[in-house]
């Protein structure tokens, strides 16, 4: 948008929201939200305490765990379901089951299986990521133009060189899943922590509850939310370039 | 821009004028962002009645004259005239038809048909027999209740102009119509423009990229050249009145113009 | 003014001879729907008998929990609790959402403004909220609708705002052209030619809803389904717990699965083809 003639930035709106929150906790106009100057003051005792410290170990280990068993079962999952009929054709309902079904209610029976501990939280991550995951890379290996495939056929190229096509033709797609579940992870990282709550920033997020610490609250949230953001966007950069290279597909 | 200089580009080619304008063009220019130029000061009248080309290679910036004429987009300098009011956007006395048809996939053939009387505030029974007969008019008679994706790309073009030609306008602005429908389509569609033109009595301003389709349905083509946009020709091809379209693929005239306008073009295509 | 590639089959038949193959098809599918399921029942019979987990019931007593909890009445309850901030949470993110992104997408200045806000909404966990809505509206249905709302509503809003910014640019300009106004713009043209992907939108935003709802019964008082879940986790009648949580999963799977085949019926023609 443009005002009086500047081209404002595009999330600079966020600035007003954020004066805006100010007036609403200075005038204690809704009771959810403190004054945005408290929760920053509260941001500096938060970060320094030593608990939240071990909070965030313990939520990016759990939450790279997930992730990366996400990823490893989710992208030959996808493979196979996007190269062999069969497997895509029993495996198909359930991802898709799982991708818009309410994951938290599952979370009560991986506290039980698993304790409540970091494996936990880890399985609920991994739930939480790796369906996006699969449908993304099997739609990627969909949507490889046939005659690709049959160019290098007809060149001649050995099993394990239409393979490494497959996959790098397939790349943009498995990406895009993978920054998805990136996102969806984060959310199951800290649902999975919040049931939990005992561990991580389940944890101190109990505490500022239980202590009516409600700028401690929001400074944690903010945290979260502007990681998960950051996240998001350093994943979509990387997804460019790539699709830079895999140059435009129709 | 001063009119000393909007003289100095006019009517390249000695033709004759246009005894009963129906749209003029003058001194229009359009600039996109700070340099694209994609028309430089046009100076032109269309005939009423006859069915004239703006032919070019892509960006000469021919939709673009269309869509100014049309009253779509605004120019940076110069003005429309419309039988001899100044456009300021669109109105009656025009009507569109797309290249990629536009027409709503939710609406049925009839309702596509009827957009425009719609607009104009048509009361339902009489826009319904007015695009009745228009959609028989196009050759899509019993039809009426289908919808786009039940109709082939030649059909759905079809309805497009039935829509265009049900609002009574009394010029018909064409952007590339056929340049989606394939060749077999494409051909029988140039045949029954001529028809329509006989019957319908409209003028015709139709942006094309295919030299045969110019030199074969206008009465006059304004050859365009890009970067910046500007008229480089003008010509009347003088086919033989009445001709047969399958004697015309093969006459002389006809294979002449195309030639003399494809060496004109080739230079900016190579 | 440049050529398009968009070549039309001469005569994509309207009446190919496409309902049976379709049926065929369906039947097939539905054939590997059954064996997949099958497949799935055993291997939970078979992992529920090997015992692996004291916790772990067998898929038949799962199954016979769930008949029983349906005849003494405490299923249907739960489920009369749990639908009841749902569907105002989904009722007013419905409203909200739609006019919000429908005003974002019609709108620079209002995208400009409120995007951000949605943006941040969607990729954010907003889960973490849900305590503190707690701490501040108590453990009543505020907090549960709110927590709905929240999971909801940026979905729906984006969706909508997305729907109106893929409207065909030659549809609004065929409006223009034929001098349709601003108003008959917005409602012949753009929200007619959004409404698929809205619906979608909505898709996603009950399947976000339910998580919501069952994420506020779980940490904010035990009510409903999550009341069951809690309740026979705690006397350890895993068989009854795993009932209901694999009911609420089913249950929100039929329900998004019913909006996704509204959606084919409702708008399948207009998928297939705009131009």
């Amino acid at each position: 948008m443009t005002l009086f003639g500047f081209r404002m930035p595009k999330m600079a709106s966020l600035l007003v929201w954020v004066i805006i929150w100010e007036i609403i906790g200075r005038f204690e106009l809704v009771m959810l939200f403190p004054p945005f100057t408290e929760v920053l003051a509260a941001l500096g005792d938060v970060v320094t305490s030593r608990s939240f410290g071990e909070a965030m170990r313990i939520t990016v280990q759990s939450y790279l765990g997930g992730l990366g068993l996400a990823i490893a079962i989710g992208i030959p999952l996808g493979f196979l379901m996007g190269l062999v009929p069969a497997a895509d054709k029993m495996l198909n309902m359930w991802v898709n089951t799982f991708l818009s079904a309410p994951l938290s209610a599952l979370v009560p029976v991986f506290m039980i299986l698993f304790g409540l501990g970091t494996p936990t939280v880890i399985v609920t991550v991994f739930m939480f990521a790796v369906w996006i995951i699969v449908l993304d890379t099997r739609a990627g290996v969909l949507s490889i133009s046939p005659s690709l495939m049959e160019m290098s056929r007809s060149f001649g190229a050995s099993r394990a060189e239409r393979f490494k096509m497959v996959l790098l033709a397939a790349l943009p797609e498995i990406l895009a899943g993978i920054r998805l579940g990136m996102i969806r992870g984060v959310k199951g990282v800290v649902i999975g922590q919040l049931l939990v709550s005992i561990i991580g920033v389940g944890a101190l997020f109990q505490l500022y509850q239980q202590n009516f610490l409600m700028a401690h609250f929001w400074a944690l949230v903010l945290i979260l939310f502007t990681i998960a953001l950051t996240l998001a966007e350093l994943v979509a950069k990387l997804e460019k370039r790539v699709e830079y290279y895999a140059g435009v597909r129709s | 821009m001063s009119l000393a200089l909007a003289k100095k580009y006019e009517e390249p080619t000695p033709v004759t004028k246009p005894s009963n304008p129906i749209i003029e063009v003058r001194g229009v220019s359009k600039v996109y962002g700070n340099d694209v130029v994609a028309l430089d000061n046009i100076n032109i009248a269309f005939e009423t009645g006859h069915l004239t080309s703006l032919l070019g290679p892509s960006g000469c910036g021919k939709t673009t004259l269309l869509k100014i004429v049309a009253g779509l987009l605004q120019p940076t300098a110069g003005e429309v005239l419309v039988k001899g009011k100044p456009v300021t956007g669109p109105g009656p006395e025009r009507a569109f038809v797309f290249q990629d048809f536009a027409l709503m996939p939710w609406a049925s053939v009839m309702d596509n048909a009827a957009f425009g009387l719609k607009m104009q505030g048509v009361p339902r029974s009489e826009r319904e027999d007015k695009a009745r007969h228009y959609i028989a008019e196009v050759g899509l008679a019993g039809f009426e209740k289908k919808y786009p994706h039940e109709l082939s790309g030649g059909m759905r073009q079809r309805v497009g102009l039935a829509r265009a030609l049900a609002v009574n306008a009394d010029v018909l602005l064409m952007d590339e119509p056929f340049s989606a429908v394939d060749e077999q389509t494409r051909r029988k569609f140039q045949e029954d423009l001529f028809r329509l033109r006989e019957v319908e009595k409209k003028t015709f301003l139709f942006v094309t990229h295919s030299i045969e389709e110019a030199v074969y349905v206008s009465d006059r083509i304004i050859m365009l050249s890009p970067r910046p946009g500007r008229i480089s020709e003008i010509i009347d091809p003088a086919i033989p009145k009445g001709i047969n379209p399958d004697d015309l693929r093969r006459n002389d005239v006809y294979l002449d113009t195309v030639e003399q306008i494809w060496q004109g073009i080739r230079k900016y295509v190579e | 003014m440049s050529y398009s590639p968009t070549a039309q089959p001469a005569f994509a038949g309207p009446r190919r001879d496409a309902p049976t193959i379709w049926s065929r098809i369906g039947e097939v599918t539905l054939f590997w729907k059954i064996l997949s399921v099958v497949i799935f029942a055993a291997l939970w019979e078979y992992a529920g008998r090997t015992g692996f987990n004291f916790s772990f019931p067998t898929f038949s007593a799962t199954v016979s929990a769930f008949f029983e909890m349906v005849a003494d009445g405490s299923m249907g309850a739960a489920y009369l609790r749990t639908l009841e901030p749902l569907v105002i949470g989904l009722a007013f993110s419905l409203i909200v959402g739609i006019s919000a992104g429908v005003a974002m997408g019609l709108r620079r200045d209002v995208e400009w403004f409120t995007l951000p806000v949605f943006i941040v909404m969607q990729a954010a966990p907003m889960a973490a909220l849900i305590p503190l809505i707690t701490f501040v509206y108590g453990i009543g249905l505020a907090s549960k609708v709110l927590a709905v709302v929240m999971l909801s509503l940026p979905v729906i809003a984006i969706n909508s705002y997305k729907a109106v910014r893929n409207v065909p640019p030659s549809l609004v300009s065929m409006c223009h052209s034929f001098m349709g106004n601003r108003r008959q713009q917005i409602f012949q043209i753009v929200i007619p030619a959004a409404s698929p992907m809205m619906f979608a939108g909505l898709r996603l935003g009950v399947a976000e809803g339910f998580s919501g709802v069952v994420l506020a019964e779980l940490l904010i008082t035990p009510t409903g389904i999550g009341d069951l879940i809690t309740y026979h986790r705690s006397v350890a009648n895993f068989a009854h717990m795993y009932a209901t949580i694999a009911s609420i999963v089913l249950f929100a799977i039929i329900a998004v699965s019913t909006l996704q085949w509204i959606e084919a019926k409702l708008f399948r023609p207009e998928k297939r083809s705009s131009k």
